[in-house]
């Protein structure tokens, strides 16, 4: 590898601006998620609140995986920084999410098998 | 070394990858703190419904035992909620801090880095406050599986927070006496990144244990 084709450079590092934006980004779907809550569970939860209950985990995930994502990506560096750092990173991760869906499958299905035998 | 010279070697370090030993360190203990984390979170979802001595209490709703006792929702979600919004802010804040280290601008690298540690002390007394309010309310780390799991997987998120402001402290002292100049930026930037992972750590856990019923 060229030491000079993929330096560890601050210089290509967002410009402050953009930090700034991904931080109001990541404020506005904190929010979400809490008024997705207290849309469904909450004091004020009517029957709407309850026809979208069966999404409300989904929807949940999804901003969470969004925050998680601007998060490592833009303040973490790695969508400027050596492709090498974000394989470190992401292939624990995959490894990491496939155990938690796992362990939830099996115990799922544990929880069916006991019921049903 | 000039500081050209060190800016150039801290740019293009002489490894076999072109990226600094350090960083790359760095990032491979935060690919082993993902698994670490997975089996913490893995536990709670596993056990937070599973009872050795009997329901309750549970953390979203009022229930009443058996034997007449009523246990109270114990989860505070205003609370958590500002303690995560300032964990979010403080990823900007140590953001900005680096910016303005590898600017060279000291001022705002103390007063930036200073941000991030009043948020991170804030969330660490935020989870000192909920533990103790759930010890009076009467689930502790024995009580059933819901709060072994549940304060084993705070517990030690809060534990990677108050080391995380530990290490950024000691960048804060180094800052204010000068000796995290511009081209030791490298130093901010690794400790950025393992405050950047607490964060998105919680980023999982705040959905997963205090709005999923």
């Amino acid at each position: 590898m060229d030491a000079h084709a993929s330096p560890a450079s601050e210089h290509s590092h967002p410009s402050v601006g953009v930090y700034i934006r991904i931080g109001l980004v990541l404020f506005v779907l904190t929010a979400l998620e809490v008024g997705l809550y207290e849309f469904t569970y909450g004091h004020h939860a009517g029957p709407a609140g309850h026809a979208i209950e069966p999404f409300f985990v989904p929807l949940l995930l999804l901003l969470s995986a969004a925050k998680f994502a601007l998060v490592a990506m833009f303040y973490m560096h790695l969508k400027q920084d050596e492709r090498v750092l974000s394989g470190v990173f992401i292939f624990p991760l995959i490894i990491a999410t496939v155990l938690i869906f796992g362990l939830i499958a099996l115990e799922a299905y544990h929880f069916a098998f006991a019921r049903s035998g | 070394m000039s500081d050209h010279a060190a800016h150039a070697a801290a740019a293009h370090p002489d490894t076999a990858t072109g990226i600094d030993s350090r960083k790359l360190a760095i990032w491979t203990f935060i690919g082993s703190e993902c698994l670490f984390f997975a089996t913490l979170i893995s536990n709670y979802l596993v056990h937070k419904e599973t009872w050795l001595t009997g329901p309750g209490p549970f953390p979203h709703e009022a229930w009443t035992s058996p034997a007449g006792k009523v246990f109270e929702p114990i989860i505070e979600i205003p609370l958590v909620t500002l303690g995560t919004a300032l964990l979010l802010f403080s990823s900007l804040f140590v953001v900005l801090a680096l910016a303005n280290a590898q600017r060279g601008n000291r001022r705002g690298l103390l007063l930036w880095l200073g941000c991030t540690l009043l948020c991170g002390l804030f969330f660490v007394g935020m989870q000192v406050y909920e533990f103790t309010h759930f010890v009076h309310k009467g689930l502790t780390l024995k009580t059933n599986l819901f709060g072994g799991s549940f304060f084993v997987l705070t517990g030690f998120h809060g534990t990677h927070v108050s080391i995380g402001v530990l290490w950024l402290f000691t960048l804060w002292i180094l800052a204010w006496r000068g000796k995290l100049t511009a081209d030791k930026s490298l130093n901010l930037e690794i400790a950025a990144l393992y405050w950047h992972f607490v964060d998105v750590v919680w980023v999982v856990i705040f959905p997963v244990v205090y709005l999923i019923k």
